[in-house]
C-alpha cells in the first residue's frame, strides 16, 4: 500500500495479506492486521496524536507499549471508550479513534492557550490560587480543562464484561524470553501454569530486537515454545492481557482485553496463585532536556520496536541521545531500516571504543560528551541543538524528524511493589531493582536488572523450576537455547540537561505534564521527601503510574538536593498497573446489582400494588407509600395514617431483626445484653429492651419474648439487625464462651404482616383464627401460637404505631398467602397497606424512637428520657460502667424533646440545626423528625436539644437552609399519651 | 484480598468474613470494680501496632464461627497456629 509512506517492504509480525482501514481524527488511513493503532499511525507518518494534560502541548508517540503516556485516544462510534493507549490498541477493520484532551483537534487546539500562561501555572498553582470561597467551586471547571477522555454515557450495546475466578500453581507475568522459559519449565514439571502477557504477540523484547536463538531467528523459538505450551492441558495462556494488581496472599487481577469471545469486551480475572513468577521486564526511560516532549521524540527501544516488530520507519532522519550502551544496538537497526542517522549523541565522555568503532564502520558520527539541549519545530520535531556538556552554550544545530532517547533501563518493579516488596538502588545500573519479596514470588529476567538475553533465559528456567518445586512438583531448570555472547550494559547517570539562558520546559513526567522546574519549585517550598514531591507536583500519578518518569524524578530530586537516588527512595506503585475499565471490574453486576437489595416474600406484591419502593434500612427494598392514581405523596401518606388511626392498616414488618436465643444461661445473657432485667418475665410475655455499647450509648432497641423457659425470641430494629447479630455472636462465641446459650438468626425465616388499627381484631377474626383474641385472653405484650387463615402463625401483640396491633408471623414461604388472606379479610373494614412513610408519621406522633433519627449514636437512655429502663440494681450490663462515668460528670447533654410550631403547618427538613437565638453559630441540637400529622391536624417534630427536658415551654430557633423558624419545646409525645389504644 | 484461615473451614476468601476489630482481653464480667482509666482504656484504647496483632474475624458467610487470630499488619500474613475459637 503506497498510502503507508513509512512502511517497510518486509519484516515485522504484521500480516500483509490482511490490510485494514481505520479512521483517526476523521482521516481515512490504512494498516495491517498485527498493527497497533500507534504503529499504523506511524506507518502513515502521523506523529501528532494528542495534547498534553495540563499545558495542551502537542504530543506524539513516546513508547511502543504500556510505557507510552502521550498516545491516549478516544474510541468513537459503536464502541465509545476513553483513554485507550494507541500503542496497545490492536488495529481492526473500521476502527475509529480521535485524540483526547483537545478541541477542536490536536493541530489547532483552543486549550493550547494554556501554553501562553504556562509560566503562571506552576505545580500546586490550583491549590494555592483557587482557595476562595473554596476549591470545590473551581474544581469542575479545572477538571474539565485538564481532563483526558470522555466517559461513555451508555453501556456498550451487545458487548459484555465478565469476571472469572482462577486458580493455578504458577502464574507467570510476562512472555518474553524469561517468562517463556519459566512457564515451559514449570509446565513440563506438571504444574498448572497461567502465562499472562500484555503484548499483542508473545516474545517481549525479542519482538523488538533482531536476535538469534539456536542459530535461527529468536521468534521461531518463541513460536515453538508457545505452541508446546498451548498444547499442554494444564496451561492457560492469555495474550493482550495484563496483571494489573498484585494483592496480599498471592491474589492477583488480570485484565484480558481480547477475549476469544467477540461479545466480551474485557474479562477481569481474579486469580489465587500458588507461586508467582514476575518476568515483567524493564522499561527504557527518556532523557530530560528542553522541549523533550515534541512529537517525533521517542524512546530508542520504541523506535527499534516499530522498525523490527511492525516494519515501520518512525522517521526519515534520526538523532539518538543516550547515556548508556543499549542505544548502539538500536541505532544499527534503524540504519538497516533505511533511517538516516544524523548523529548519536552520547553524554558519556568516553563511550566504549568498540561501540563507537562499530558505528564508524557504518559512517555514523558519535558525539561523545555531548547532549541535546533543545528541540526545534512545532508541532513536530524539525531539528535539535546539541552541545558539549562541558559548554552547553556551544550549540550546533542538526536537522532531523526523529529524536530517540535512551536514558537507561528501569526494571518493571510495579507488581513487586504492589505485593509489598521494596525496590533498592543499584549503583551500577543507576536504577532500582527488586529487593526482598514478601510473598511467594520469584523473579526472572530484566526485572532483576539482568538486561542480557543469556541471563534472562537462565533466570527464567531457574525461576520456573523454583516456583514449580515450591508448588510441590519435581522440577529442574530446562536447558536454554544457544545465544550470542552477552553484551555489557554500562551507564553513566544524566538526570537532566539544563542549558543556561531562558528556561524552556523540560519534562520529567509527560503524562502529568511535570517539568524539571516544578520539581525545583517543590524542593524550594520544602517538599523534599519524594512522596511529598509526588503529591505536590503530581509526578508519577495518573494513567502511567510513573512508568517512564519515576526514576528520572527521583534522580533529578537527588541531584538538586545533592544526595544519592538510593537515599531518596521510590514512591509506592499502586494498582492498576495498566488502565482497567470499570466495566471489567463490575462485569455482570452493573448498577443496582453491585450491591443487592434484600426482598421480603411480599415485595413483589408491593411493587404490583404500585408502591413507591426504596431502601429503608440495611438494604431492604421496601414500600415507602402506596399512591393511588392522582394522589400526591402527602395525600397517600395521610390516607394510610388515617386508616391505621381510624380503621385498620397492614404493614410488612418482615425485615425486623429476629433472633432465637436458647440455653440455660439465656436470662443471664439477656441481662448482660440489655439494660433492664429479664428473669422475672413469664413464658408467653414480652418486654421492651434497650441495648447499649460498652461506651454507654444506645445501639438498638426492641422487644424480646420468652417463648419457653430457656428460649427467647429477640427482635431488633431493621437497620440495626446486622450489628446486633454480630454483637450477640461476639459475646457468646468469644467474650463469654462459658455462657450456655446459642443464638440463631431467624430474621428471614419469619415473614411478618402487622395488622394495626382499632379494627385489627375484626380483620383477624374474619380471616379465621383459632387464637382467642379477647384482650383478657391475649393482652398487650404477649404472644400466642395458632392458625390464621389456615396457616400456622405466631402472633405478637406489640406496636410501633400506638394502635391495637397484631404482628402475625408465618414461615417465609407462607408470607404472601398470609398477606393476601388478610387483605381479603380486611376489605370490608377498609384495610390499607401502609408504607414506611406512614409508619414513620405514626411513630413520631407516639414519640417512639427510631434508629438513625433519635438513636443517632450519641444518645444514652437518659438523654432519651428513658432512665427507667436502666436496671440500677443489676451487677452489670454492657454499657453500665460508661453510663455511670458519664452520668457522674453531670455535664449538660442533648435530650429528646418535641417541638410545636406556632402556625401548626411549618415543616422543616430532618437534621435542621437549632441555634441559640437562631443566630449563625454552634448548634444546640437538631430536629430529628418532622412530619405532618393528620391525626393531630398539625405538624409534629422530635429532636435533640441541649438540656431539653428542663426547657419545656421555651422558645427555640431552628435554622433550615435559608430561614429561621421559631418553635416551642414540648414533651416528645403527641398522641394517646396514656397508651390506652395500644393496650385495648 | 486476604485468605483467612478459618479454624473450622480452612482457608477461605476474605469476602466470606466480617472483620470485627482488634481482640482485646476478654471483657471483664465485673466492670464495676475496675478503675476508671483501666475501663476507659478497655473501651476506647487500641494498640494498632505495626506488626503482629490479634484480631477478631467472623466467618459470617460461611460456618458462622467467630475466632481470634494473629496477623502481621506489615505483611498481612496470618500467624500459623495462632487461631483461637473458644467455642
Amino acid at each position: 500500500m503506497s498510502a503507508e509512506a513509512m512502511r517497510l517492504s518486509q519484516g515485522g509480525v504484521i500480516d500483509r495479506s490482511r490490510p485494514l482501514r481505520f479512521r483517526f481524527n476523521g482521516a481515512e488511513l490504512s494498516g495491517f492486521a498485527g498493527d497497533t493503532l500507534a504503529s499504523a499511525l506511524l506507518a502513515n507518518d502521523v506523529h501528532l496524536v494528542g495534547r498534553s494534560f495540563k499545558y495542551h502541548r502537542p504530543r506524539g508517540i513516546l513508547g511502543a507499549g504500556y510505557e507510552d503516556t502521550g498516545a491516549l485516544v478516544q474510541l468513537v462510534g459503536t464502541e465509545d471508550a476513553p483513554n485507550r493507549l494507541a500503542t496497545r490498541l490492536p488495529l481492526r477493520e473500521g476502527l475509529a479513534a480521535k485524540s483526547v484532551n483537545c478541541w477542536p483537534g490536536p493541530r489547532f487546539d483552543l486549550g493550547a492557550a494554556a501554553q501562553l500562561v504556562a509560566r503562571l501555572l506552576p505545580a500546586g498553582f490550583y491549590y494555592k490560587t483557587f482557595m476562595w470561597p473554596h476549591w470545590h467551586a473551581f474544581e469542575p471547571f479545572i477538571r474539565r480543562a485538564a481532563g483526558l477522555g470522555t466517559a461513555p454515557r451508555r453501556a456498550p450495546v451487545d458487548l459484555h464484561y465478565e469476571n472469572r475466578n482462577h486458580h493455578c500453581d504458577v502464574l507467570v507475568a510476562g512472555a518474553g524470553p524469561a517468562g517463556l522459559m519459566a512457564a515451559l519449565t514449570a509446565a513440563r514439571a506438571g504444574a498448572r501454569v497461567l502465562l499472562v502477557d500484555d503484548g499483542l504477540a508473545p516474545g517481549g523484547r525479542l519482538l523488538a530486537e533482531c536476535t538469534m536463538l539456536d542459530d535461527r531467528p529468536a521468534l521461531e523459538w518463541v513460536a515453538r515454545t508457545v505452541a508446546e505450551l498451548d498444547a499442554m492441558p494444564g496451561v492457560v495462556r492469555l495474550q493482550d492481557a495484563s496483571v494489573w494488581a498484585y494483592h496480599e496472599h498471592n491474589f492477583l487481577n488480570v485484565v484480558e482485553r481480547s477475549p476469544r469471545q467477540k461479545w466480551i469486551a474485557q474479562r477481569n480475572w481474579k486469580i489465587r496463585a500458588g507461586q508467582v513468577v514476575l518476568a515483567t521486564g524493564a522499561l527504557e526511560r527518556p532523557l530530560v532536556f528542553p522541549n523533550n516532549d515534541r512529537p517525533g521524540v521517542m524512546l530508542a527501544s520504541a523506535a527499534q520496536c516499530f522498525v523490527n516488530a511492525y516494519a515501520v520507519r518512525p522517521g526519515r532522519r534520526a538523532v539518538l541521545f543516550t547515556n548508556n550502551d543499549s542505544a548502539y544496538a538500536a541505532v544499527l537497526d534503524l540504519a538497516d531500516a533505511g533511517v538516516e542517522i544524523m548523529a548519536l549523541v552520547d553524554a558519556r565522555t568516553d563511550p566504549p571504543a568498540e561501540l563507537v568503532a562499530r558505528l564508524g564502520g557504518r559512517g555514523i558520527e558519535a558525539l561523545a560528551g555531548h547532549a541535546v539541549v533543545d528541540v526545534g519545530g512545532a508541532p513536530r520535531v524539525h531539528d535539535v541543538d546539541v552541545a558539549p556538556l562541558a559548554d552547553l552554550s556551544a550549540r550546533r544545530r542538526i536537522p532531523c524528524d526523529l529524536v530517540c532517547l535512551s536514558g537507561g533501563w528501569n526494571p518493571t518493579v510495579h507488581l513487586l511493589s504492589q505485593s509489598g516488596g521494596r525496590p533498592r538502588w543499584a549503583e551500577s545500573l543507576q536504577t532500582f531493582v527488586p529487593d526482598a519479596m514478601p510473598q511467594r514470588t520469584h523473579l526472572a529476567g530484566a526485572v532483576t536488572g539482568a538486561f542480557d538475553l543469556a541471563s534472562c533465559l537462565r533466570q527464567g528456567a531457574a525461576a520456573g523450576a523454583a516456583a514449580a518445586l515450591a508448588a510441590g512438583f519435581a522440577a529442574t531448570p530446562l536447558a536454554c537455547p544457544a545465544q550470542a555472547p552477552a553484551e555489557p550494559y554500562r551507564i553513566t547517570p544524566l538526570w537532566f540537561v539544563a542549558p543556561p539562558g531562558r528556561r524552556t520546559k523540560a519534562f520529567v513526567d509527560l503524562q502529568s505534564d511535570v517539568t524539571l522546574d516544578d520539581l525545583r519549585l517543590a524542593i524550594r517550598e520544602g517538599f523534599s521527601a519524594i512522596e511529598h514531591v509526588k503529591r505536590f507536583t503530581t509526578a508519577g500519578m495518573g494513567v502511567d503510574q510513573g512508568k517512564t518518569g519515576n526514576v528520572n524524578v527521583i534522580g533529578a530530586v537527588a541531584d538538586v538536593l545533592g544526595r544519592r537516588p538510593g537515599d531518596i527512595g521510590t514512591t509506592t506503585f499502586r494498582p492498576p498497573y495498566v488502565p482497567v475499565e470499570f466495566g471489567a471490574i463490575a462485569a455482570k453486576r452493573p448498577g443496582p446489582l453491585v450491591f443487592l437489595y434484600r426482598r421480603t416474600p411480599m415485595t413483589k406484591w408491593h411493587e404490583k400494588a404500585g408502591a413507591v419502593m426504596y431502601e429503608a434500612g440495611a438494604r431492604w427494598r421496601r414500600p415507602g407509600y402506596y399512591p393511588r392514581s392522582g394522589e400526591t405523596m402527602q395525600q397517600a401518606i395521610d390516607r394510610e395514617c388515617c386508616a391505621v388511626r381510624k380503621a385498620v392498616g397492614i404493614y410488612d414488618g418482615s425485615p425486623l431483626g429476629k433472633f432465637e436465643i436458647a440455653g440455660p444461661d439465656a436470662v443471664r445473657f439477656l441481662d448482660l445484653m440489655y439494660t433492664n432485667a429479664w428473669g422475672d418475665l413469664a413464658v408467653g410475655h414480652g418486654r421492651y429492651g434497650m441495648m447499649l455499647s460498652d461506651d454507654g450509648l444506645v445501639l438498638d432497641d426492641g422487644v424480646s419474648f420468652r417463648t419457653g423457659e430457656d428460649r427467647w425470641l429477640m427482635m431488633s430494629s431493621t437497620g440495626g439487625a446486622d450489628a446486633v447479630y454480630q454483637r450477640l455472636e461476639q459475646y457468646t462465641q468469644l467474650e463469654w464462651p462459658e455462657l450456655r446459650v446459642v443464638v440463631t438468626p431467624v430474621t428471614t425465616q419469619w415473614a411478618n404482616a402487622t395488622v394495626c388499627g382499632p379494627l385489627a381484631r375484626e380483620v383477624l377474626r374474619k380471616a379465621g383464627t383459632d387464637v382467642d383474641l379477647d384482650p383478657r385472653a391475649f393482652p398487650f405484650m404477649t404472644f400466642r401460637e395458632g392458625k390464621v387463615a389456615g396457616l400456622p402463625t405466631r402472633i405478637y401483640r406489640v406496636t410501633y404505631t400506638g394502635e391495637l396491633s397484631f404482628e402475625v408471623n408465618v414461615a417465609g414461604r407462607h408470607g404472601l398467602a398470609l398477606w393476601q388472606a388478610l387483605m381479603d379479610a380486611g376489605r370490608e373494614f377498609g384495610i390499607e397497606p401502609v408504607g414506611s412513610e406512614a409508619n414513620h408519621v405514626l411513630r413520631v406522633e407516639k414519640g417512639f424512637l427510631s434508629l438513625g433519627h433519635e438513636v443517632d449514636g450519641t444518645t444514652d437512655p437518659y438523654d432519651l428520657g428513658m432512665g427507667w429502663i436502666v436496671g440500677k440494681s443489676k451487677s452489670d450490663f454492657i454499657g453500665k460502667r460508661a453510663l455511670q462515668i458519664r452520668r457522674g460528670q453531670g455535664t449538660a447533654r442533648r435530650e429528646l424533646v418535641g417541638f410545636q410550631f406556632d402556625d401548626g403547618t411549618t415543616l422543616v427538613p430532618e437534621g435542621s440545626p437549632i441555634t441559640p437565638g437562631g443566630a449563625q453559630g454552634d448548634s444546640e441540637g437538631y430536629v430529628s423528625a418532622c412530619v405532618w400529622s393528620e391525626a393531630l391536624g398539625r405538624t409534629a417534630a422530635l429532636g435533640l436539644l441541649l438540656d431539653g427536658r428542663r426547657r419545656f415551654g421555651e422558645r427555640i430557633w431552628i435554622r433550615p437552609p435559608g430561614r429561621v423558624v421559631a418553635a416551642t419545646v414540648v414533651k416528645p409525645a403527641f398522641y394517646d399519651l396514656g397508651g390506652q389504644r395500644m393496650r385495648g | 484480598m486476604h485468605l483467612v484461615p478459618c479454624p473450622w473451614c480452612g482457608e477461605r476468601h476474605e469476602s466470606e468474613f466480617a472483620y470485627a476489630g482488634e481482640k482485646k482481653s476478654p471483657r471483664p464480667l465485673d466492670a464495676g470494680s475496675l478503675a476508671d482509666d483501666v475501663w476507659i482504656d478497655y473501651v476506647i484504647g487500641r494498640a494498632n501496632p505495626r506488626g503482629v496483632t490479634r484480631e477478631k474475624w467472623w466467618h459470617v458467610r460461611g460456618c458462622g464461627l467467630m475466632f481470634s487470630i494473629e496477623r502481621d499488619t506489615r505483611s498481612h500474613e496470618f500467624v500459623a497456629g495462632s487461631a483461637e475459637a473458644p467455642r
